[in-house]
């Protein structure tokens, strides 16, 4: 590719301005030189590769704030490889990858580790996430400030919720003063144990144990307590229920510092899923009651809900293909964000500026990332999508090692026609064979 | 100003923190001190201020330092002095501690020196003797001794107290010497600066008229005494500090971060001291910044003045 890239034709779309006209994007040396509905008023840079968006919509890339890879332990699953390919088929530029790893990512050494392998895969912006507590187990406090130093772009266990109230409350304290967020799994461990699926009548009638919707806000309500005493940046992660968004809508109300984030499948499935003891419907938290998933659509709406990220976590068959209750949580979903997340604004929820920013500036923002934005002077990390072409869900054309989602089969509306990385294309949906 | 005018006695009974003490009652106490240290120097260092007079060092808490120190400090006036140390495994807590108490004091002794790992335990125990008690340091709550010797120490290297910019680095939240130095160099006119994570800072302090900083180097600005408080390896593996060389690597006292403070500041550290975890081995032992060694030397002195002041009325002194 040379050096100079122009794009023309495109719907720039930037949440950050509330930008949405049609104009162009010239991108020189892996950055956006200049954007905007005159530019190429008199034609493009004759030295410049023209790529025609034929109206097609153009933003700042996605940033995924909850990923989870393969890579120590689990290669099998996923690798940097493999997971920031299906990051680029995606539209995700940029993306947080989770600690709990094996081993996990408790050690300056390890942060180094995970940025030089996703750098090998030369794809998309990979930023790690540090433990909270030394081997995500929630006893002792992890060394944050050096894992800080080395590049960790917040703190969190992973899966695992912080329970004991000493121990976060000085992981508070102390994330505080590195002004770094803090993210939680918030699931009151003892509520929710031995529980593969949301309690109710359907978990009754299946005959499976239920996780109860109290599992989460009371974890929710503790933090916010905490965070309150602390002034902590905290971050409750894929919140799942109507209880545990009432409660941080009220304390953002109060002028707390704090976010959260949802998952698509949280908005877009509920319990009924599970029915047929359907593995891929098992993730953690589970999905909820039809009254909780619309009120996960509101909090996006009202703002309440920060970021949407895919909180993709590949699962091989092996681990699928298993009685319910044995079965392992999660699902991939870091490739069909984009098409999952648009149904939001096909249904009218969401106006499409307000989707892209719960999905790339907000994130960004949240974690202090230069991404989200498109601005002269930014790197050139940018989507093209159309917002309408219909498909189907096929895990087949994933890119991920695994294949356990959970939207198999189903209809959607958008589709990512081509990824770019700093002026280089990634991901181009009409090619035949990865880049 | 009146700390220019020490207050013809001693009005205290016991000496169980700084709290109490006024500024001429501190002055007093330190001018004391000065003139025993030149005592200390001497081939000769017997006085008699104490002769006949029974003291007991009671340490429900293992030292070396302090207890020697007191021991020296008696038997230099001539008093006999005592050591019990108990063991923490043969003391519960409440009526054994008055027992013990009530049974000292049927031995008659004029002066008991108390450490005891519980906050407030030496207050406890002088309300049931009739003898003179000296806080030798009661948990995380005071350690009188340690902040008059840091003031003798400041005052003999640096002529005076008030005016000066005292930052106190460490393990804020569980150290007594903290406290009673954060009540004196306030009551003597001295900013106070505390600089500690979070986790080990509790906020409350500030109502003491301290400031409060997190980062070192920020902490360091500006100061004129630079006093390293232990970070206690038994709390190292809780979770207040991830680890030691997190803890050394934000809060040790380097050259480097010593560079924020001014160029003549005086460093200063109650013992004993960790090297690598809150100060750097170098720093600890360069002659033209560091005064750790005086501290230890006045700091028989300053129990001295202290043994010498509570037992004048016994010995009808003036």
């Amino acid at each position: 590719m040379s050096e100079r890239a122009a794009i023309i034709g495109a719907r720039l779309l930037d949440p950050a301005s509330g930008l949405d006209t049609t104009g162009g994007v010239l991108v020189e040396q892996g950055k956006i030189a200049d954007c905007g509905p005159r530019l190429f008023a008199d034609g493009p840079p004759a030295d410049a590769l023209v790529l025609d968006a034929r109206g097609r919509c153009l933003t700042a890339g996605l940033v995924d704030m909850r990923v989870l890879f393969g890579e120590p332990g689990a290669e099998h699953k996923e690798t940097f490889e493999s997971g920031t390919l299906a990051a680029a088929a995606g539209g995700v530029t940029s993306l947080a990858c989770l600690p709990n790893t094996q081993p996990c990512i408790d050690d300056p050494a390890m942060v180094e580790f995970i940025a030089r392998r996703a750098r090998q895969a030369r794809r998309v912006k990979v930023y790690p996430y540090g433990a909270l507590t030394k081997g995500c187990d929630g006893r002792q406090l992890a060394e944050l400030a050096l894992l800080r130093e080395a590049g960790a772009v917040g703190f969190t266990d992973g899966d695992r919720a912080i329970a004991d109230s000493l121990v976060m409350r000085r992981a508070m304290a102390y994330a505080s003063m590195l002004g770094c967020r803090l993210i939680q799994h918030p699931e009151d461990p003892a509520l929710a144990r031995g529980g593969v699926m949301n309690d109710g009548a359907i978990a009754a009638r299946l005959g499976l144990a239920g996780i109860p919707a109290e599992a989460e806000v009371i974890m929710v309500e503790r933090d916010l307590r905490l965070a309150e005493a602390t002034g902590a940046l905290y971050h409750a992660a894929h919140v799942s229920t109507a209880a545990a968004v009432a409660a941080l809508r009220q304390a953002k109300a109060r002028g707390l510092p704090v976010s959260c984030d949802t998952a698509p499948h949280y908005f877009a499935l509920n319990e009924l899923e599970v029915e047929g003891y359907r593995t891929f419907a098992k993730v953690s938290p589970p999905l909820r009651s039809e009254l909780d998933r619309q009120a996960i659509v509101e909090g996006l709406a009202d703002g309440t809900i920060d970021a949407i990220a895919s909180d993709h976590r590949p699962q091989d068959q092996d681990s699928k293909r298993l009685p319910f209750a044995q079965a392992e949580f999660g699902v991939v979903g870091v490739e069909t964000l984009l098409a999952i997340s648009l149904e939001l604004v096909h249904r009218g929820h969401l106006t499409l500026l307000q989707l892209l920013d719960r999905l790339s500036r907000k994130p960004a923002e949240l974690l202090g990332l230069p991404a989200g934005q498109l601005r002269p002077g930014a790197a050139a990390d940018l989507v093209l999508f159309d917002p309408d072409q219909p498909g189907r869900i096929r895990p087949e054309d994933l890119h991920s090692l695994s294949r356990n989602t959970a939207f198999e089969g189903r209809p959607c509306q958008g589709r990512v026609l081509w990824t770019m990385v700093d002026g280089r294309i990634i991901y181009d949906a009409g090619r035949q064979r990865p880049i | 100003m009146a700390a220019t005018l020490p207050p013809a006695r001693f009005p205290h009974h016991h000496l169980l923190g700084i709290e109490s003490l006024t500024p001429p009652e501190i002055n007093l106490l330190l001018d004391l001190a000065d003139d025993f240290v030149e005592h200390g120097r001497r081939t000769d260092k017997k006085l008699g201020h104490l002769r006949g007079l029974t003291q007991i060092n009671l340490f429900f808490e293992s030292s070396t330092r302090t207890r020697t120190s007191f021991e020296l400090a008696g038997k230099r006036l001539g008093a006999d002095v005592v050591n019990m140390s108990v063991s923490n495994s043969a003391i519960k807590k409440g009526e054994t501690l008055i027992d013990t108490a009530l049974t000292l004091n049927a031995m008659r002794p004029d002066v008991l020196v108390v450490r005891h790992p519980d906050s407030g335990a030496v207050a406890l125990l002088a309300r049931h003797v009739n003898c003179a008690v000296i806080n030798g340091g009661d948990g995380s709550h005071e350690h009188p001794t340690q902040a008059l010797l840091d003031a003798l120490t400041i005052r003999r290297r640096r002529g005076r107290i008030e005016g000066l910019l005292v930052v106190i680095c460490g393990d804020i939240l569980h150290s007594r010497v903290a406290r009673s130095n954060i009540l004196l160099m306030t009551a003597m006119g001295a900013r106070v600066r505390l600089v500690a994570p979070k986790t080990l800072l509790p906020a409350t302090l500030a109502s003491y008229g301290a400031e409060l900083c997190q980062d070192m180097e920020q902490g360091l600005d500006g100061a004129d005494i630079v006093m390293m408080l232990r970070l206690q390896t038994e709390r190292m593996q809780g979770s207040f500090v991830p680890s030691v060389r997190e803890y050394f690597h934000l809060y040790g006292l380097t050259y480097e971060k010593l560079a924020r403070a001014k160029p003549d500041a005086l460093i200063m550290h109650p013992g004993p001291m960790n090297r690598g975890v809150e100060i750097d081995g170098r720093v600890a032992d360069d002659i033209h910044r560091s005064a750790i060694l005086d501290q230890v030397e006045l700091g028989v002195a300053v129990r001295m003045a202290c043994l010498d002041i509570l037992t004048r009325s016994l010995r009808s002194a003036p």
